[in-house]
């Protein structure tokens, strides 16, 4: 059962809560701290920006939330499950039924088609392959790649590939997307388009987006804005987009 | 899963033709090393398959087949009084020169069977009728006695030559396999093979016997050594004493070991390495099929199903140019190639014993992949 979190009096249910996580690298002179006690709530239908410097601790953040690491210490809840208690096994069935990801790398495998790289995340739920192709070719025509099914990720544009990268994070309809850097690799309007696009397909009342980055560019196309400095968060800004309701 | 596994593999042509090679070449080298070491050691004792005779009885400090140790007379009778042997032939077995018309000499491997039953005689008459021995000066050489007097323009039946200054007259041609040394059979009949060979006290190269039916050919071998105290021992056992002789006083076994044996480490070695590092290549997008959620135990079964996916090809690959060598250049037994299920088995096992340790080195580096190294840029 998702928590709920009250913001400006509004009870609104919670996607992500975070408490006083602290997250070290590394043993003894060499430990470097780079979470010290977030608190956190992202909610249902958000689109968080997680913005700050290099070494802010934004991706440890984002890895934390996906149960790829442990924390040190603090709570972490994930639509409702203690991500951290569970069992490595149980880690990556909860990733692969509720988790999306959108890389900085896109990580396409260069050697299938675009519409395979979609599917990669159905065809791991165990999804028959022409069926998992078959949506995923859908998913990939809401985003306008339809006449680029079968290119291989080498044919495609940098757009292109992100497009493919947003079409396989969304094409298991998760309840939760991380975005690591998606418009590290992409020029200024390439990159704006991808976090349009990503808002406009992606963004659900039943859904959360978690959108790391340090391209001030894109801050506009997130919901808030949450900025990390030194593994704490600093200042938390609310945007007021057209296009919210 | 198994579908990206094997695009993964196949569709990066470079690295899986790299692979591939790489390991059809170790494959082959080792079955083509290997079949012509197993040939050579056929050959080493192809004086005792081309006899065909159950038991072999010589001196018993013998080492090898070709090693004639001359046995007395009356050794024939000792043995065929030993209880259990139906019967006891004698065989002449020496080297000697046969003289062409043309002057020219060729050494030869004088075999001589018993005239009477014509035991020992070789399974295939290429031509003429090997009865025909019986003849006065009558030999029957073998094809490649036959290559090395002239070829069959010469040598054919009603040819005559001689050997040691003794007319020979061709009355049969036979098949049989190479020798070891090389050096071509020509048969005759016991007494005449005697007159053809330099006097000596002794000519009775071995007693060929065979045991009653019902006995088994060891208990009689056991047997004759006991009553006699001469050597008796299987065809078998004969063979692998040459075989096992050949390998200790040759160089064959250390060379053809050496060659083998490295080959396929250094052929393996480097498949695997290839096959490692092609896991290496693909960490990112392995770390990124972990972190959307595939388990280690899918991701273990990708890389095993690429690794004996290639495997197996290569050895297909491998096996199938190293028949294919053998056919070209072994055809007719010229060469010795002998390719067994025992040799193809060993390869076999020893190629998935490859593919399994490459697969559990790239699976223990994918199962302490941290799937988090896909968020790093």
């Amino acid at each position: 059962m998702p928590a709920v979190a009250t913001i400006n009096g509004a009870h609104l249910p919670v996607a992500v809560k975070v408490r006083g996580v602290y997250k070290s690298f590394g043993e003894g002179q060499a430990r470097v701290p780079a979470l010290k006690g977030v608190d956190l709530d992202v909610l249902l239908g958000e689109v968080l920006l997680l913005v700050g410097p290099s070494g802010s601790g934004k991706t440890t953040l984002l890895s934390v939330i996906a149960g790829i690491l442990d924390t040190d210490e603090g709570e972490v809840d994930v639509l409702g499950t203690p991500v951290p208690q569970l069992t490595p096994d149980d880690k990556t069935r909860f990733r692969r039924d509720n988790l999306g990801f959108i890389f900085q790398q896109f990580n396409l495998l260069p050697t299938l088609t675009a519409a395979e790289n979609a599917a990669v995340p159905l065809i791991i739920r165990g999804l028959p392959r022409s069926q998992a192709i078959e949506k995923a070719a859908s998913t990939m025509g809401e985003l306008g790649l339809e006449d680029r099914i079968d290119f291989l990720p080498s044919k495609l544009s940098g757009g292109q590939q992100q497009r493919v990268a947003i079409a396989r994070a969304l094409v298991g309809e998760p309840r939760l997307i991380l975005c690591d850097e998606p418009t590290a690799n992409l020029d200024a309007e390439t990159g704006g388009k991808a976090m349009e696009l990503l808002r406009r397909v992606g963004k659900r009342p039943d859904r959360a987006m978690i959108v790391v980055t340090h391209d001030s560019r894109i801050f506009e196309f997130g919901d808030r804005v949450v900025r990390l400095e030194d593994g704490r968060i600093e200042q938390v800004k609310q945007n007021h987009r057209r296009d919210d309701p | 899963m198994s579908y990206i596994a094997l695009k993964m593999l196949f569709g990066d042509r470079a690295k899986y033709l790299m692979l591939l090679c790489g390991l059809s070449f170790s494959v082959m080298l080792t079955v083509q090393q290997g079949s012509i070491f197993w040939g050579l050691m056929r050959w080493s004792h192809s004086g005792i398959t081309n006899i065909n005779a159950p038991i072999w009885v010589t001196d018993p400090n013998i080492n090898q087949v070709e090693e004639v140790k001359p046995l007395a007379d009356t050794t024939l009778t000792r043995v065929r009084s030993v209880s259990g042997v139906e019967w006891a032939v004698p065989l002449y077995k020496g080297v000697l020169r046969a003289r062409l018309a043309d002057g020219n000499y060729q050494q030869i491997s004088m075999v001589g069977l018993d005239a009477a039953t014509l035991l020992g005689r070789p399974a295939v008459t290429l031509e003429g009728r090997i009865e025909d021995l019986r003849t006065p000066d009558a030999v029957a050489p073998d094809q490649w006695a036959v290559d090395r007097l002239g070829g069959p323009e010469k040598i054919k039946i009603g040819t005559v030559f001689e050997i040691n200054d003794r007319k020979a007259r061709v009355v049969a041609i036979v098949e049989t396999q190479k020798g070891f040394q090389n050096i071509p059979f020509v048969y005759t009949t016991y007494d005449r093979a005697l007159g053809y060979s330099p006097s000596e006290r002794r000519k009775l190269s071995y007693v060929l016997a065979k045991p009653l039916p019902g006995v088994p050919p060891d208990e009689v071998a056991t047997r004759i050594t006991a009553e006699t105290g001469l050597g008796a021992f299987t065809a078998e056992q004969f063979g692998w004493k040459t075989i096992v002789w050949m390998l200790k006083n040759t160089g064959i076994g250390v060379n053809f070991g050496t060659t083998i044996v490295l080959g396929f480490i250094v052929g393996m070695a480097i498949a695997g390495q290839t096959f490692y590092l092609f896991t290496i290549e693909n960490l990112k997008q392995f770390g990124a099929l972990k972190a959307m959620g595939t388990s280690i135990g899918t991701i273990a079964r990708m890389i095993l199903l690429q690794s004996f996916t290639v495997g197996v090809i290569s050895y297909g690959v491998g096996v199938g140019l190293a028949t294919g060598f053998g056919a070209i250049t072994a055809r007719g037994g010229r060469l010795p190639f002998v390719e067994t299920w025992q040799l193809l088995a060993v390869v076999f096992v020893g190629l998935v014993g490859i593919c399994s340790l490459a697969s559990a080195i790239s699976i223990r580096k994918l199962a302490r992949l941290e799937p988090a190294i896909v968020f790093r840029g």
